[in-house]
């Protein structure tokens, strides 16, 4: 088992027509992931690879039974994307655009969460369960199947850490890219728990940064409700506070959000936390 | 993007709230001149992307014209906290009888706009919230249905505001609310909003961060942008396209993704912390860079003299290494840098990008294999060159 996505997903690809979204359609295609249809608004009747493409998620969800959405469109278009796939009844939504305003995903995400749609970003590299199926952009080289859980707020670094666990023989149940930005549609806990919830998952690795407190809310969590070993690595540490540091959550700002301050919390929860992403395998062993 | 004072303020009046009647002035005879059109005793401050102006001495009570040029000459042109004072903003002094604090920002824990209200307003907020966090009244808005009446009556009640000021209170928390939802603030800050011996309310301080996301909706804003106190290169990489923040240390870093970046700035610092090497920047190429903007990333990092070297280190997913590898040639071919290169590429293309920067054949450069690897490397290059 796994969380989130598996080899039965139903995949729509939001944007299937655009270089980026054919791009890594493709690539999800050739990973065995089921992707059964897109949408491009204006390109309704077309084919893709196979798949046909829909003018609208209404449509598409009626005609394919899709249950997963992936949204690649840029971050003018992102946020109606997304609120269409919730009305169309997707259960999953994931985003991968970045550089969508703040105040744009507080109406989504509350959207979403009315229409009870679980969103997994937005600029995040989506979901990967190993050996069964992909949803968004985390390179296939990076994992193995097996029973580590992986949550993070960043895409590369996520795939430092997988591939460091590879080349260690560590497998993963299901890497799960929650998204650096400042309000997100799923967060450290809601992850956690899916993974100690999931029989196949024995052990989680947990990538956070600085900025906000969603690691230190995962800490109380960890420590209250987990059963299940956590290792952590926190990145930001030499970042100085007051300046933002690409992604729009990762900032220090007033005292609070600092590297320091989640990796205490975090120990003091009884995680393992690496102060070198490449040590994570050794934390997992 | 930050605003000066100045800058948030006239946006707070476009939107209704009462500020002082102030003018702004880059020289002192402006500043003098502003201060007899006001008569008044006026406050000369500095405006400066820093907090704690008042401690560095860059904010002046004035009794007269002549005051008001003295001191702006002597707050024009200093030096607060690595910033140079370009303006001063000269207000009439106010008759304050009690300050309050009002702030709307973005709660991201909620995911929704956060009303923060004190009637201890003036201090520091921070130091409000740790010493006496029960002093701040904390109201959610539902952002699908902004902001309703009850609450602006909730917040004035529960704060303790007498009963005299909740109707301007009210409206000027309505009129910051559309302030910071039109203009898409990241956080929208009076501190302190004062109420007068005349029993009138007035936005003597305001703070105005607008999201960097929502700048291109908001042409009239983003036009205000002041970056004359910051640093050439982080404005190139602006306007390349690159996300770029100097920092103090010797290793140059050139990195795709945010998270990473970090990483690998705290990788170098780990392993040369002891012998005082650390990061010189923050680079972040962002996914699928062009070698146009590798090499522009490049330039960027090696005009910081401090560089002693450069650590590379990409994971390709949506980036082809090979393309970053074009790239590193080609602002190498421009640049001649003359500090070592550590080079780590993995991911997509690894194994063409690694071929293409062997075959160049450049002195200098340092192959490495994992991002442990090339952190130690780059220390201890740096320190062979000290």
């Amino acid at each position: 088992m796994s969380i989130l996505i598996d080899r039965n997903s139903l995949v729509l690809v939001q944007g299937i027509t655009g270089r980026q979204g054919a791009f890594h359609a493709r690539l999800m295609m050739a990973y065995g992931t089921q992707v059964v249809g897109g949408v491009t608004p204006g390109k309704g009747g077309e084919w893709f690879e196979g798949v046909p493409v829909f003018d609208t998620m209404r449509a598409a969800v009626r005609t394919t039974n899709a249950d997963t959405s992936l949204v690649t469109v840029p971050a003018r278009f992102a946020p109606d994307a997304i609120m269409e796939a919730a009305d169309a009844g997707i259960q999953l939504i994931i985003c991968l655009t970045e550089h969508i305003p703040v105040a744009d995903m507080m109406k989504v995400v509350t959207f979403c969460k009315r229409l009870g749609s679980r969103l997994i970003g937005p600029n995040c590299p989506g979901v990967m369960t190993p050996g069964q199926a992909k949803v968004g952009i985390i390179p296939a080289m990076v994992a193995e199947p097996g029973n580590v859980g992986v949550v993070s707020k960043s895409g590369t670094l996520t795939y430092e850490v997988g591939f460091a666990m590879k080349n260690a023989g560590i497998g993963i149940s299901t890497i799960v890219g929650i998204g650096g930005d400042p309000v997100i549609g799923t967060t450290f806990v809601d992850v956690l728990a899916m993974f100690e919830n999931d029989p196949e998952t024995e052990k989680v690795a947990l990538l956070g940064e600085i900025g906000g407190s969603a690691e230190i809310v995962a800490a109380d969590y960890i420590k209250n409700a987990m059963t299940k070993p956590v290792a952590a690595f926190i990145a930001g540490k030499s970042a100085p506070p007051g300046k933002r540091m690409g992604h729009a959550g990762a900032i220090v700002d007033g005292g609070e959000g600092s590297a320091d301050e989640k990796i205490q919390a975090l120990e003091a929860a009884g995680a393992r936390v690496a102060n070198n992403p490449e040590a994570i395998p050794n934390l997992l062993a | 993007m930050k605003l000066h004072e100045y800058q948030s303020k006239f946006l707070f009046r476009e939107f209704g709230i009462p500020i002082p009647n102030g003018q702004v002035a880059q020289t002192p005879e402006a500043a003098a001149a502003i201060a007899s059109q006001l008569g008044v005793p006026v406050v000369v401050k500095a405006q400066v992307h820093v907090g704690g102006r008042g401690k560095a001495g860059g904010v002046k009570l004035a009794r007269d014209a002549d005051e008001a040029r003295r001191y702006a000459a002597d707050i024009l042109g200093m030096d607060i906290k690595g910033l140079v004072v370009q303006q001063v903003l000269v207000d009439p002094g106010a008759d304050i009888q009690q300050e309050i604090y009002l702030a709307i920002t973005n709660d991201r824990g909620a995911g929704c706009p956060l009303i923060m209200s004190s009637l201890e307003g003036g201090m520091d907020i921070e130091e409000l919230n740790r010493s006496r966090p029960a002093a701040i009244i904390r109201e959610h808005i539902d952002p699908t249905l902004g902001l309703n009446g009850f609450q602006t009556t909730h917040i004035a009640s529960a704060m303790g505001l007498p009963r005299a000021h909740w109707r301007s209170f009210g409206q000027i928390l309505w009129s910051l609310y559309r302030c910071y939802i039109e203009s898409d603030a990241e956080l929208a800050e009076i501190n302190p909003l004062v109420i007068t011996g005349e029993g009138e309310l007035l936005a003597v301080d305001g703070k105005v961060i607008i999201d960097d996301n929502a700048l291109f909706r908001q042409p009239k804003l983003a036009a205000q942008r002041d970056d004359s106190g910051e640093p050439e290169s982080e404005s190139l990489a602006r306007a390349a396209g690159i996300s770029y923040i100097k920092l103090d240390g010797q290793i140059g870093c050139m990195v795709n993704g945010a998270g990473l970046a970090m990483t690998t700035m705290d990788m170098t610092k780990l392993y040369g912390d002891a012998d005082h090497i650390g990061p010189a920047n923050f680079l972040d190429i962002g996914g699928g860079a062009s070698p146009q903007q590798v090499a522009a990333a490049l330039r960027i990092i090696l005009s910081d003299a401090k560089v002693q070297c450069v650590l590379i280190n990409i994971f390709g997913g949506i980036t082809r290494c090979d393309e970053v590898a074009d790239g590193i040639l080609t602002a190498y071919n421009e640049v001649q840098p003359n500090v070592p290169m550590v080079i780590r590429l993995q991911g997509t293309n690894a194994s063409e990008g690694n071929a293409i920067i062997s075959q160049a054949q450049i002195p200098n450069i340092i192959s490495a294999q994992t991002l442990t690897q090339a952190a130690k490397l780059a220390v201890a290059a740096v320190k062979e060159r000290a």
